[in-house]
């Protein structure tokens, strides 16, 4: 067993201290050591993207990075986009579109999303679907997932209108 | 709350589950817990000759190792519980941990328990195993074989089960003016839903309790057998599904591992934990369909179908899965003649044991692989004949004025209306104008193609008495409380077990509609043994026509006794009062009322009742239906097949499903969606592929094709309602449609697309390379 090195990251706007191994996923790293279970495990290869977070802003998977890989970074997992009653605008559009089904799959669905909309505010059907490469959902069949995306774009743009920065995440929302 | 049945109202559910608030198994985390893992086998047939854990036990952190030896007078080995008759079904159960021998890839030999995963999988690492390989069987047509590896001293030829239903002599063959005769092979394929299975386990060493967390579609079920297995009454023994991540049948069955981490739990005095992973999952948990289904349909040129003969040959994997014996005999054999009025009909299915991972129920479980061969041979008789595929359909529809309609099986289809969906789904398409286009494209080389299914298929199981006399080792009824507390708020307990299909909101709706309160002021319980007294769990598109009933029957009762309460207080008769939107009034004096909190509040207080009614208020059903309920659909794909690639694309996919009444439309639609897009895996990607070792090659998602948002257009879909005389909701199912539907009818579509090149048929998965080899093959002809 090698010996635990510790890690500083900040998730969802909260900094945190830990001692870990070098090996700890970073997914294992979040679920375990600081107990955000939003995030999940669908997979041992990188393909599914259940485990999907962001990392600096980017959309990353968790299960392909270590722990200590993230020290230093800005950590955005599903418990940071937003709560019950001031839900971000993806996780509104999942919800009104009937974009999950056992809700396995979803946050890292929704996160990868977000990750779309970042670089493209307005994405076509085309688009999202290919952006949606990287997550599997084995419930929807993916239409009403393409529609909340679509849906979530339309309130962003909204949003932004009035607020000027549609895509903050993590912290006030 | 009128109006709420059929409205498209948003998931309860949600809002825990898009906050990350969910509460699957993996998320539990108890004081002291371990975590476990399993050594399983590399090899699909081979005798263990020695195991050595002491390595592995010496591991800093690990608590313990299993291995047969530790569990021999721990645990019982899990048997399956359909147990079919006149078969001479020779069952065999799925042992705690192999003991001396192994027989599929994935096989468990021994289990770690440690302070962390971690440590877990590097102390298994150190577990010595010394296996004699055997030459394995892998293919259930060569396991039948003289000569082939047995599985079983006990059980020759590996022959586990052979089922005969109906005859029909070889003339009515021979004497037809056509006959198909076709090869199908519905392939191998994994459930995979997106949460693999996973255990945690807590015993009261005191008490002798025990609790299991895991993902289960049925945990009452899983309590029946696992008592048994692990020797723990059911009254000390609960079972609880906490949030399940799908399960499309995988998590019906009843597994050994569940119950090796309830075993370890109790020997070690402390919770245990173990997910799988992955690759794991592709190797232990139950795979769907690998039927050979070779098929006789004969009929006139006039299109009339006459006779239909089918030979199932299934692999049922190493062992007999919990409903292993049912899918390609029962599921599969009744309904083989689908949609339409043949009057011969007759199954003879093979099942046989081979060295790869047992087979089970999977989405649609045999109702699938029936619509495939009826739906497959009805577009080669109508090519055969020269007719249109729909005209072929058509003529031998059985019309609406014959239902209830005995099939040549011998089962009674409650209610249908085939030419209802078939003529909305031609309308949306615009039938004749594409099959102009596609003459057109033709002409300039591109291969455009059009594909029906006409589907029926059986679900809603009932009564329990079919259940009794097809072998099933329980009741397939379904049990529901609605209980209302002194506020108005409702609790709904249910013995169906929702994994993903949004139960909590459409049952949610039948109670609002039923007693007139707010969908907010309901909650529904569901998958913990100890609050729902029994129930069969969600399966077969049950939950809704079975479980929905239920409630439905619950609420009407709660009604029943709260119009006494209403009629005391209001000092009049139960039949003077009238019942709407929550509120009880006089007839003919509707000033005089009672709000429905009111009597909830006078019903729990008791302070003033009726003499002869007792307090609380409570409605209870145990509800056994009379018979299954039958959807039924008609599913067209278009597909354009590239010639130089052999890749094959979706460009339309329209559903006209018909599942009785629709509770939440959105809710149906979502459902139709998964499950085309499981059936369409089935078509063009998905299988799982063993070598002539029994060494699965797709083994990870790297090699298994899972769909993805980008094969797939938009799909359109829409319902019609034909209600269902079997249960008072009318409903039917809609949870299997999709799988069942479209396997057929993307196969016909690309099928329709190479008709240029006198392709007739290709299995699944029509693969580019398979369909460019198909094309190649029918150039060098021409």
């Amino acid at each position: 067993m090698a010996k635990k090195v510790e890690v500083s990251v900040t998730v969802n706007g909260k900094a945190y201290s830990a001692e870990v191994e070098p090996r700890m996923l970073l997914v294992h790293f979040l679920r375990e050591t600081l107990n955000l279970t939003g995030t999940h495990i669908g997979c041992d290869t990188s393909q599914c993207g259940a485990c999907t977070v962001m990392v600096n802003g980017e959309a990353v998977k968790s299960c392909t990075m270590l722990a200590v890989q993230a020290a230093g970074c800005q950590v955005t997992t599903v418990e940071g986009l937003g709560e019950v009653g001031n839900l971000h605008p993806i996780q509104q559009s999942f919800w009104e579109k009937h974009g999950l089904q056992c809700g396995f799959c979803t946050p890292g669905v929704m996160i990868a999303s977000i990750g779309l909309l970042q670089q493209n505010p307005n994405p076509s059907e085309e688009e999202i679907r290919d952006a949606l490469e990287g997550v599997i959902c084995r419930c929807t069949g993916y239409q009403f997932i393409v529609e909340a995306v679509k849906h979530a774009a339309q309130l962003m743009a909204v949003d932004e209108t009035e607020t000027g920065n549609a895509l903050q995440i993590g912290e006030g929302r | 709350m009128a109006g709420m049945i059929g409205s498209p109202v948003k998931r309860k559910e949600d809002p825990r589950l898009i906050t990350g608030n969910g509460y699957f198994t993996d998320d539990i985390k108890l004081p002291g817990m371990l975590y476990g893992t399993f050594l399983r086998s590399p090899h699909a047939h081979a005798v263990i000759k020695r195991i050595d854990a002491s390595k592995a036990r010496a591991f800093p952190g690990v608590a313990a190792v299993f291995t047969a030896a530790e569990l021999a007078d721990k645990m019982k080995a899990v048997p399956a519980m359909w147990f079919l008759p006149g078969c001479e079904l020779k069952p065999k159960d799925r042992p705690a941990l192999a003991a001396d021998k192994v027989r599929y890839v994935g096989e468990t030999i021994a289990f770690v328990v440690a302070k962390d995963r971690y440590v877990a999988k590097d102390a298994l690492d150190l577990i010595e195993v010394d296996y004699e390989v055997l030459s394995a069987a892998v293919q259930q047509e060569q396991a039948m074989q003289e000569g082939a590896p047995q599985l079983f001293d006990d059980v020759p030829g590996n022959l586990a089960l052979l089922w005969k239903a109906g005859e029909i002599p070889d003339e009515v063959f021979e004497q037809a003016e056509v006959v198909i005769k076709e090869r199908f092979y519905n392939q191998r394929v994994v459930p995979n839903p997106m949460e693999t299975r996973a255990a945690v386990a807590q015993y009261n060493p005191g008490g002798g309790e025990m609790t299991i967390w895991c993902t289960s579609q049925n945990p009452h079920i899983h309590r029946m057998i696992y008592a048994d297995v692990l020797g723990i009454p059911e009254s000390k023994l609960r079972i609880i599904a906490p949030d399940v991540g799908g399960g499309f049948g995988s998590k019906i069955a009843t597994y050994s591992e569940e119950a090796v981490v309830a075993c370890a739990a109790r020997e070690l005095k402390c919770p245990v934990k173990w997910v799988e992973e992955r690759k794991e999952h592709f190797q232990a948990t139950t795979h769907g369909r690998d039927e050979v289904i070779e098929v006789e349909l004969a009929g006139k040129t006039d299109g009339t179908l006459t006779a239909l003969r089918v030979k199932n040959t299934a692999n049922l994997g190493a062992y007999l899965s919990t409903f292993g014996a049912g899918c390609p005999t029962i599921d599969f054999g009744l309904m083989v003649t689908g949609a339409y009025k043949i009057p011969q009909a007759a199954v003879v299915t093979y099942g046989v044991y081979t060295n790869t991972t047992p087979t089970d129920a999977y989405r649609g479980a045999g109702k699938p692989e029936a619509t495939y061969q009826i739906e497959r041979a009805i577009d080669l008789f109508a090519d055969k004949i020269g007719m249109d595929p729909v005209e072929v359909r058509r003529i031998n529809f059985v019309p609406k004025e014959a239902f209830p309609y005995g099939n040549a099986m011998g089962v009674t289809y409650d209610s249908g209306d085939y030419h209802l969906t078939l003529d909305k789904a031609l309308e949306m398409l615009d039938y004749q104008a594409l099959r102009e286009e596609q003459e057109e494209l033709r002409a300039q080389g591109r291969l455009v193609g059009i594909g029906f299914s006409t589907y029926v298929e059986l679900c809603g199981f009932g009564p329990s008495a079919v259940a009794g006399a097809i072998g099933f080792q329980g009741g397939v009824w379904e049990n529901s409380t609605v209980r209302v507390h002194p506020s108005g708020k409702v609790t709904v307990f249910t013995g169906t077990s929702p994994h993903g299909q949004g139960t909590a909101t459409s049952f949610s709706q039948v109670v609002a509609e039923k007693l007139g309160i707010p969908i907010e002021d309901i909650e529904l319980v569901h998958s913990d043994t100890q609050s729902v007294s029994m129930g069969w769990g969600t399966y077969g598109s049950r939950a809704t026509a079975v479980g929905g009933a239920a409630v439905s029957i619950a609420a009407d009762r709660v009604v029943e006794k709260a119009k006494k309460i209403a009629a005391h207080e209001l000092e009049t008769t139960v039949e003077e009062i009238d019942f709407t939107a929550g509120i009880f009034r006089v007839k003919g004096d509707p000033d005089r009322q009672r709000t429905f909190q009111e009597i909830a509040k006078s019903a729990n207080f008791a302070w003033n009742l009726p003499p002869g009614v007792e307090p609380s208020l409570e409605g209870q059903s145990f509800f056994d239906p009379a018979n299954f309920v039958y959807p039924f659909g008609t599913h067209i794909c278009v597909v354009e097949v590239d010639a130089q690639t052999g890749e094959v694309f979706l460009m339309r996919y329209i559903a006209v499903d018909d599942v009785g009444r629709v509770i939440n439309p959105l809710l149906a639609e979502g459902q139709v969606h998964g499950g085309i897009a499981q059936g369409v895996g089935q078509a063009l990607w998905e299988g799982a592929v063993y070598d002539e070792n029994g060494q699965l090659l797709s083994g990870t998602f790297m090699d298994y094709t899972m769909p993805k948002a980008r094969f797939f257009p938009m799909i359109e879909s829409a319902f019609t309602e034909t209600l269902s005389p079997v249960n008072p909701l009318g409903a039917k199912g809609v949870g299997e449609t999709g799988t069942t539907a479209a396997p057929p009818a993307v196969v016909n579509a690309v099928m329709d697309a190479l008709k240029p090149f006198g392709v007739k048929n290709l299995d699944m998965p029509l693969t580019p390379q398979k369909v460019w080899r198909a094309i190649q093959n029918g150039r060098e002809k021409q």
